[in-house]
């Protein structure tokens, strides 16, 4: 178990080594003069280099990536050009919104899809299946953006229950910032619950089809019984690894939502970070993101790797 | 049970079942429906919608202008005709880049196994670990926004998905009998792919293929959404939702059917692939 | 589709009479468009920072008041030397930053050296460029002296980059802005909000105010929802589109149209092909119908249109949209003339604001009707400034120029629209000694005039500011000479 441990966490290293040069590199060629931008029009070419030489953008470009590797071992992820403060103080800042938001999302995509998924598989073939189906199709066919906008105006505009948008900050209290998050997330939240829905459906549908739990109702026990004991929790395997698939994919997927609903996010940041040609932001942000999805894939590998130790071989 | 045994009365009882099969027929009629409509704006479309009108702008649906007219005095029904073949283009085109690169991947680490499969899989994990917007928001930053750059974005992040697709499928069947009989008469690796694994995984890779041509389709419409695809004057739906959203207070009919455009378009693909499952997957048909 | 429209105009008239009525409010949340990158105003060209901080924080020597006047600011009063290049700045001798250290001469005196420094990073050090020495005469009196006479002086030390700092602080400002004004900066939530509140050791007349938060609403698609929600209390630059008609009709809003200094012009490469033949350059100027770009500006069809590089609400301006009308036809016989009888292919890079994007494509269509394909490219602004605007890789563009009188950008050598014409930048520099204002006008006109006709670029509209607030506020700025939202007047109805 430990070699294999070794291996997995050698190859997210790999994987994240990888990933920074490539970030890296591909920020190198974006077109577009940082200093320029912050000065203007009307900036005169001193001015220009002197801000340049304040931001460390004479230097050469090796010593640039490994200034930036060093520091963000070090926990230094240096100091964001725009906004002039360090880019970690801006992460978190916007991570504590990002971060309760895919989880909040999360949480409803899962509070909705187990129990009608769990609902379908039990009364399949039912008129009751094909339609909790049917909306689950229509829910993974719904992009994300245009569902948030039918929430702002059926919420915001006409019912006036829900903020439009914005964020008041954890500060204004917790009610008054989870109320700012109800709908982002709701809107998250479906196209997710969608496809997990019909994942639970069929891992249901798989487990009760096998021998133990035929053997488990030919015992006598009731229907309701059986699939509570003994059918989810094996249904859940498969779900779960979709689960914190989605969560990292949650983590991204809040660039768009938190454009509709202007909230200060991470997906927004590295947003506004790239067109002001912030790269330093990018490149933490982006390696963020990249160490979660490593990150969440190497607990579940392990995971599974604990549930069937034939896998333990075979990697 | 593979393609080597196909005989014409298994053709003929696949074409019975996909009469019987809802999800496929719903599924086939939509998406030959958005192919007719894409063609069709190729000839024909209500208005020439190059040549703005802005005096006409702002129209709400009427016998003229069924859908309504938008901000600069175009037709919607013209422009969300022109703009289904953006979105069929770019998600075609990327689901090809994915095949095209991540089918030969996958196939080859089956095949070869050891260091090779382990290699192209982590490198796979690699890309995989980029989430599809991220890397969308990075390639247009340095090449700028387009749909050019929309394709290879989404095809990047369709690469590992098929190559993963493809290699389990070919896993699954090297092992078998007829594949070790053709390795003892002396075939090479390539060979046993091209007449063997892959013939026999085509059914899953044209089910993962709907799947991805639909997420390609949805994912478009984000970027254009965000300002990252097709770039104006060339109608795509998600520019086109972007464009009317300020607008849904007082001209709902501008946002509301181009997201209808997508959701259908989207609905089809998914049923098509869904029915296309139950046909060609033995396995998972006897579980529904 | 009425019916729908009627039940949501029922839907939010009964929600505003049931929501309570607020008495004697003193907080005020305003949305702005775009997040300053930083909060120092003589450290950057983002307009998003003065659009904060001007006149509400940070004071200069002189103001610019709501119709372009100059207004004695931080100096009570000054004289002027006979030749116009000696300025006597008497300063108020009771201001205070907010640190509570007291302004005085030595402060104006760091605050303009700073500025003209070599190592400055000043965005408009051209400001001054006219300086040649500052000196402290007395705490409270300072004495500028100028290389030569300049007649903008008192109006350029009046811009959010002339504004007065200390010593003391100057190096934080930009996370942490200390200003003479009347409101504090009290706190800066990233990505959302920035908030100033009252001063309460204000040199001047208090403001009403108790708080304002600037709100940081990126999104036009969220601009509309946050106003009707009452989320936002006023959208001074509202990104509202085709909306507005919804907020005119909404007797919750107060819609004011104002002026701005933004000439919004069609861009030519005057050093490429084929924009450097003046006989291409008239062909899309008669091409391009004026009337139907505003209409379709993305700024709910607002906006007046212009002839030259001036601003309408300009004592000064003359009206010359009438140089070159519509008539395509006579557009096409031009480009023939110029040897282009099928018309040629070009770009078209379009900068974010909705007039570009927008308008650009309203161009586009007008000038494919005369033969020109223009082939768009969206740009972001950092691209813009580094290709088009530095490296001059472009053929046609759309920009608003927002800074105020500055019809002398067609003189500057190696501007990126390379236009050159001696006789222009002969008047530019008699303008720039001239301080009879008499005299100025008229060299204004002149200037205007030979700009017209030369046309080195389109000339479409004066950019609106289109200002949506709730009715019971009042003292708003209803035009925007400079870029500010002045909140100094600004109070809840009683």
């Amino acid at each position: 178990m430990s070699a294999f441990l070794a291996k997995r966490l050698l190859i997210g290293l790999v994987t994240l080594i990888v990933a920074s040069i490539v970030v890296f590199a591909v920020l190198e060629i974006v077109p577009g003069d940082p200093a320029l931008l912050m000065l203007g029009m009307n900036a005169t070419p001193e001015a220009l280099e002197a801000l340049r030489s304040q931001m460390g953008l004479d230097q050469s470009i090796p010593v640039r990536y490994f200034n930036w590797i060093g520091g963000m071992l070090m926990g230094d992820f240096g100091r964001s050009w725009t906004y002039s403060s360090p880019v970690l103080d801006l992460i978190i800042e916007r991570g504590i919104v990002s971060l309760p938001l895919a989880i909040l999302s999360l949480f409803l995509s899962t509070a909705i899809a187990i129990p009608v998924g769990i609902f379908a598989a039990s009364r399949r073939g039912t008129i009751a299946d094909s339609a909790s189906m049917g909306a689950a199709q229509i829910g993974v066919a719904i992009p994300n953006f245009w569902f948030a906008l039918l929430l702002v105006y059926l919420f915001a505009v006409w019912l006036r229950v829900l903020p439009a948008g914005g964020f008041p900050g954890w500060g204004a209290g917790i009610w008054p910032a989870l109320k700012a998050l109800i709908m982002p997330s709701l809107a998250l939240a479906l196209p997710q619950a969608a496809i997990l829905a019909r994942v639970t459906r069929s891992a249901m549908l798989e487990v009760l089809g096998e021998d133990y739990i035929r053997t488990a109702r030919a015992k006598g026990m009731s229907r309701r019984t059986v699939l509570w004991r003994h059918a989810l929790r094996n249904a859940m395997i498969p779900v779960l690894t979709i689960l914190g698939l989605q969560f990292a994919f949650l983590l991204a997927g809040t660039i768009i939502i938190e454009n509709v609903f202007y909230l200060p996010g991470l997906g927004r940041l590295v947003f506004q970070a790239i067109t002001q040609r912030d790269l330093i932001v990018v490149e933490g942000v982006v390696m963020l993101l990249v160490a979660s999805v490593v990150v969440v894939n190497l607990v579940v590998d392990i995971l599974y790797a604990a549930v069937d130790p034939r896998l333990r071989v075979k990697a | 049970m593979s393609a080597h045994q196909a005989a014409p009365s298994r053709s003929f009882g696949l074409l019975l079942h996909a009469f019987g099969n809802r999800s496929f027929l719903i599924g086939s009629a939509i998406t030959v429906l958005i192919a007719l409509v894409a063609l069709v704006s190729f000839f024909w479309t209500p208005y020439d919608i190059t040549h703005l009108v802005v005096a006409n702008k702002m129209k709400p649906p009427s016998w003229a202008h069924p859908f309504g007219t938008d901000h600069f005095g175009r037709d919607i029904l013209s422009m969300i005709m022109i703009g289904s073949r953006n979105s069929i283009a770019v998600a075609l085109v990327a689901v090809g880049i994915g095949m095209g690169i991540g089918i030969p991947i996958g196939c080859w680490a089956a095949a070869r196994g050891g260091w090779v499969d382990e290699t192209l899989m982590r490198m796979n994990d690699i890309v995989f670990a980029f989430p599809a917007l991220l890397s969308a928001v990075m390639i247009t930053a340095i090449f700028g926004p387009g749909a050019i750059n929309a394709i290879i974005a989404i095809g990047i992040f369709n690469v590992p998905v098929f190559a993963r697709v493809a290699r389990a499928g070919a896993m699954s069947i090297w092992p078998r009998e007829y594949v070790l009989a053709a390795r003892a008469s002396g075939k090479g690796r390539a060979q046993i792919t091209i007449e063997h694994i892959l013939p026999n995984i085509a059914a899953i890779l044209l089910i993962q293929g709907t799947i991805q041509f639909a997420l390609g389709i949805l994912a478009e419409s984000g970027l254009s959404y965000v300002g990252l695809g097709a770039q104006p004057p060339m109608p795509s739906w998600g520019r086109m939702l972007f464009d009317s959203q300020t607008r849904m207070m007082i001209a709902p009919y501008q946002a509301l059917f181009p997201g209808f455009a997508i959701v259908v378009t989207v609905l089809g693909l998914n049923l098509l692939g869904d029915g296309l499952r139950d046909l060609l997957d033995p396995k998972l048909r006897r579980e529904r | 589709m009425t019916l729908v429209k009627s039940v949501l105009a029922a839907t939010a008239f009964a929600l505003v009479t049931s929501t309570s009525a607020f008495a004697q409010r003193a907080d005020l949340v305003l949305g702005v468009v775009l997040e300053p990158p930083h909060l120092d105003p003589t450290a950057g060209a983002a307009a998003a920072i003065d659009e904060i901080l001007y006149a509400n924080v940070f004071e200069g020597l002189t103001r610019i008041g709501q119709s372009g006047e100059v207004l004695p600011a931080l100096a009570e009063r000054w004289d002027i030397s006979d030749d116009g290049k000696v300025y006597t700045f008497y300063l108020r001798q009771n201001a205070k930053f907010h640190d509570g250290s007291a302004f005085d001469a030595d402060d104006a005196k760091f605050s303009l050296d700073r500025a003209r420094a070599d190592d400055s990073t000043n965005a408009q050090k051209a400001l001054f460029a006219a300086i040649d020495t500052v000196e402290v005469v007395d705490p409270y009196i300072l004495k500028v002296t100028l290389k030569r006479p300049q007649g903008s002086f008192l109006y350029n030390m009046g811009w959010g980059d002339a504004v007065m700092v200390a010593p003391e602080s100057a190096a934080t400002n930009a996370e942490k802005p200390v200003g003479t004004g009347p409101f504090k900066f009290e706190n800066w939530a990233r990505g959302s909000s920035i908030t100033i509140v009252k001063n309460a050791d204000y040199w001047g007349e208090p403001v009403a105010l108790e708080k304002a938060e600037f709100r940081v609403i990126p999104d036009a698609a969220a601009a509309v929802p946050a106003l009707l929600s009452g989320d936002v209390h006023a959208f001074p630059m509202a990104p509202v589109g085709e909306v507005l008609e919804q907020f005119k009709a909404d007797p919750r809003f107060e819609v004011v149209v104002g002026v701005t200094e933004g000439e919004t012009i069609l861009s030519m490469n005057n050093g490429k092909e084929p924009f450097n033949d003046i006989k291409v350059r008239q062909a899309i100027a008669h091409a391009i119908n004026r009337d139907e770009v505003i209409a379709g500006n993305g700024m709910g069809g607002l906006g007046t249109p212009i002839g030259s590089h001036f601003s309408p609400a300009n004592a000064a301006y003359e009206d010359l949209t009438g140089t070159y009308p519509y008539d395509p036809e006579k557009a096409k016989a031009l480009l023939a003339e110029a040897g282009y009888p099928d018309g040629f292919s070009a770009t078209l890079k379009l900068p974010p604001p909705p007039y570009a994007r927008e308008g650009g494509q309203v161009i586009a269509s007008q000038l494919r009707q005369i033969g020109i394909n223009l082939e768009i490219i969206p740009v972001e602004w950092a691209d813009w400034l580094s290709t088009v605007f530095k490296e001059k890789d472009y053929d046609l563009t759309i920009i608003s120029h927002t800074e105020p009188n500055d019809i002398d950008i067609y003189s500057r050598p190696d501007y990126y629209i390379s236009y050159q014409n001696p006789d222009f930048n002969a008047v530019i520099e008699e303008l720039d000694v001239t301080a009879d204002e008499a005299k100025r006008n008229e060299l204004y006109r002149k200037a205007q005039e030979i700009l017209a006709k030369d046309t080195p670029v389109g000339f479409l509209f004066e950019l609106p500011k289109i200002g949506v607030w709730d009715a019971n506020l009042e003292g708003m700025w209803h035009n925007m000479p400079v870029q500010a939202n002045d909140l100094t007047k600004v109070k809840w109805k009683q």
